[in-house]
């Protein structure tokens, strides 16, 4: 009974942290149109479970590394939102000082390193990040996200082959959803091709797992966070997973027909948010009451964070030259 | 007590030695780096010294490992990473440029890039064009890193550990042909301000400004153009990011004649950019156009013959100065050349592979 009670109160808590992203989003999407946040974004609408599942499983001091769409990762983590809207606002209180935006989003204070839209780019730093925790002898484990597409990419090979020839505490987690923009899986990769069997081959662990069930996530991933943690190696993870709107910006866009319909309604159904509150009120976890609570704090926080943002002054023109070299430690 | 001389190749593994004894956050990696030939010599024992995990080799894949060194650096190491041909770092350009660039702006400063990569540079005995590119002009367009071009001993040493000590991304583009020159090299730790240009050689006439091997071609050229009298000053800019402006344009000024010496293409190249300062800053104390001297904007091709039209040599510095003077070029011989050398050897004992 005790057990079962903390699982609960675990699954709230994942619930509560994927609902804080959803409504954080579709606030993001809501307002985009103002012209206020001036930089592309790329919504992590529908994709909340693994970031959510993969960061329960990880330490406050763990690394992470993200893409373009990273916005699930870094409030998944800890991530600073009055630091994270400002930053979509361009401003001075942003986590980036307004110079990165959306896909470059920083909060050393909780292990994220950065993000960056070059796809693939950010695998070696992963494993470099674990190469320096493996010279100082700790057992830090570094998160690396990415999606299908950077599978693609010659620099995923030299990122899996050197975290395995040095045993490093890096995790690669992809989130596959199918879709490099509009290209779908099927155009891009032979159907027998494996990212597993491509990783297992590199020497990594492996573990597959249903990316829009939060809880399959989170034991697919402290498997491999205790491994590594243990000295067991890096460990390649991949979720099968499903992005709600565009690529990039606010809209659905499957009225361009670029998904089959079916497909869309299959996943749509799935959409870890709401499966996960259906499972919770069914089974007496979650009532009305209590899921209108955690939806009015999350609503005030966002509310917060987004006047905030829009009260915080821009950068000053002077400071253009700043930081294009690190300053005087 | 006598100075010490050594070869350029071991002032930077001495460099690197230094750096390393110092900084325990430092480590080296490189394709070969504990290998039986270490790099041209410069790596040579440093395994032996620093261990295996401080002092590695590497998968042959320039770009992750970039991103590797990159990542390590932000998580608080200082790594050195050494490529023995420039033209393969190509291929970690994306790291580079996109990444260790970046990072500190990208992030208002919140992680710094304190790598340091070592490439060296190529020039003839048949490499042709995918292993003797000087490729200074690209890494030192990009903001964010430095870019360092030593010409000595003395300076390869004194630079590198800068470069190592330096919290930013730092290029450290060494020329094939001057890891055997021999000079003057304290022991111990110095550094050299990176963006410190030297004044290699003073004069009143000219300024030639060069960096790296061109520094030793421009300062051959001054000693025969003093023998008609004209006195050369010669600039050994030392680093190319961030270049010392202040130092060039002050001896322009004051020459009033300028060429510029480089070892990279023509076009958009360094000696395009110092000819572009000079202009815009000591223009009204140019006597005459200023002039540049590097290879044509072509790859330098296999055979000898062509190699030979590839390179320009002490006396195309030499009749680039002739000519603001309004004197009739001279030939290889009246200049004491064997007009059948090849430019593609740095001396005749030269029998290649490297």
């Amino acid at each position: 009974m005790i057990a079962q009670g903390r699982r609960n109160q675990r699954l709230v808590a994942l619930y509560r942290e994927m609902l804080r992203i959803r409504l954080v989003e579709e606030t993001i999407a809501d307002r985009y149109a103002e012209q206020e946040m001036r930089c592309p974004v790329h919504l992590s609408i529908g994709q909340e479970g693994v970031a959510v599942g993969v960061s329960a499983a990880l330490r406050k001091d763990d690394y992470m590394i993200s893409t373009h769409r990273a916005h699930a990762h870094y409030l998944a983590k800890g991530g600073d939102l009055r630091a994270f809207i400002a930053e979509l606002y361009g401003r001075e209180t942003g986590c980036s000082g307004g110079r990165g935006g959306s896909m470059h989003i920083v909060d050393r204070s909780v292990g994220m390193i950065g993000s960056t839209p070059i796809v693939g780019g950010s695998l070696p730093i992963a494993v470099g990040t674990a190469f320096a925790t493996r010279l100082d002898g700790g057992d830090r484990v570094t998160v690396v996200y990415f999606g299908d597409g950077t599978t693609e990419e010659g620099v995923f090979l030299e990122a899996l082959n050197f975290a395995a020839l040095k045993a490093l505490n890096v995790i690669f987690v992809c989130e596959n959803n199918g879709f490099s923009v509009y290209s779908a899986l099927a155009v891009r990769q032979h159907p027998n091709r494996s990212r597993v069997a491509i990783a297992a081959a590199n020497g990594l662990a492996t573990g597959t797992g249903d990316g829009n069930d939060v809880a399959a996530v989170y034991d697919a991933a402290k498997v491999a966070v205790d491994r590594a943690r243990n000295g067991g190696g890096p460990t390649f993870l991949e979720f099968d997973t499903f992005r709600h709107r565009e690529h990039c910006g606010p809209f659905f866009d499957d009225d361009l027909g670029y998904r089959d319909p079916a497909f869309v309604a299959e996943w749509l159904a799935r959409d870890p948010v709401t499966t996960l509150e259906r499972t919770l009120l069914a089974d007496g976890t979650l009532d009305a009451a209590l899921q209108g609570e955690i939806a009015s704090e999350l609503r005030a926080e966002i509310d917060d964070a987004f006047a905030f943002a829009k009260a915080s002054p821009f950068p000053p023109p002077g400071d253009l030259l700043r930081h294009v070299y690190a300053e005087d430690r | 007590m006598s100075a010490r001389t050594i070869t350029y190749a071991e002032a930077l593994r001495e460099g690197t030695a230094v750096a390393m004894a110092a900084d325990p956050s430092t480590f080296l990696m490189g394709l070969g780096v504990p290998d039986p030939k270490a790099i041209f010599g410069t790596t040579t024992g440093l395994q032996a010294q620093f261990g295996a995990e401080r002092v590695l080799d590497m998968p042959t894949a320039e770009n992750g490992m970039t991103g590797v060194a990159i990542g390590a650096a932000l998580a608080g190491k200082r790594p050195i990473m050494v490529h023995q041909r420039v033209d393969f770092t190509l291929l970690a350009l994306d790291q580079i440029a996109n990444s260790a660039a970046k990072w500190s702006t990208m992030f208002n400063g919140q992680g710094c890039v304190p790598l340091t990569i070592r490439m060296i540079m190529g020039r003839g005995w048949g490499q042709g064009p995918q292993h003797s590119q000087n490729l200074q002009a690209t890494y030192g367009h990009f903001p964010g890193l430095k870019v360092v071009m030593p010409s000595t001993p003395h300076d390869a040493k004194g630079l590198l550990i800068a470069a190592i000590e330096d919290d930013n991304p730092t290029i450290v583009l060494e020329h094939r042909w001057l890891g055997n020159t021999i000079g003057e090299v304290p022991e111990g730790h110095y550094s050299i301000e990176l963006g410190q240009a030297r004044v290699a050689r003073r004069g009143n006439d000219v300024t030639l400004a060069a960096s790296g091997y061109s520094t030793l071609e421009a300062l051959r050229a001054a000693e025969l153009l003093a023998h008609i009298g004209i006195d050369c000053e010669v600039i050994d800019l030392r680093t190319i990011k961030p270049l010392d402006r202040a130092t060039i344009v002050a001896s322009a000024a004051r020459t009033g004649r300028f060429v510029a010496v480089d070892s990279g293409w023509k076009t958009f190249g360094i000696a395009a950019e110092l000819i572009a300062l000079v202009s815009e800053s000591a223009f009204g104390s140019l006597k005459t156009a200023p002039v540049r001297v590097t290879p044509p904007d072509a790859y330098v091709p296999t055979t000898p013959s062509l190699a030979n039209a590839f390179y320009p040599s002490t006396t195309t510095i030499v009749n680039a100065v002739r000519a603001m003077y309004g004197l009739r070029p001279k030939t290889d011989l009246e200049l004491g050349f064997d007009p059948d050398r090849l430019l593609d050897v740095p001396d005749a004992s030269f029998r290649g592979p490297f």
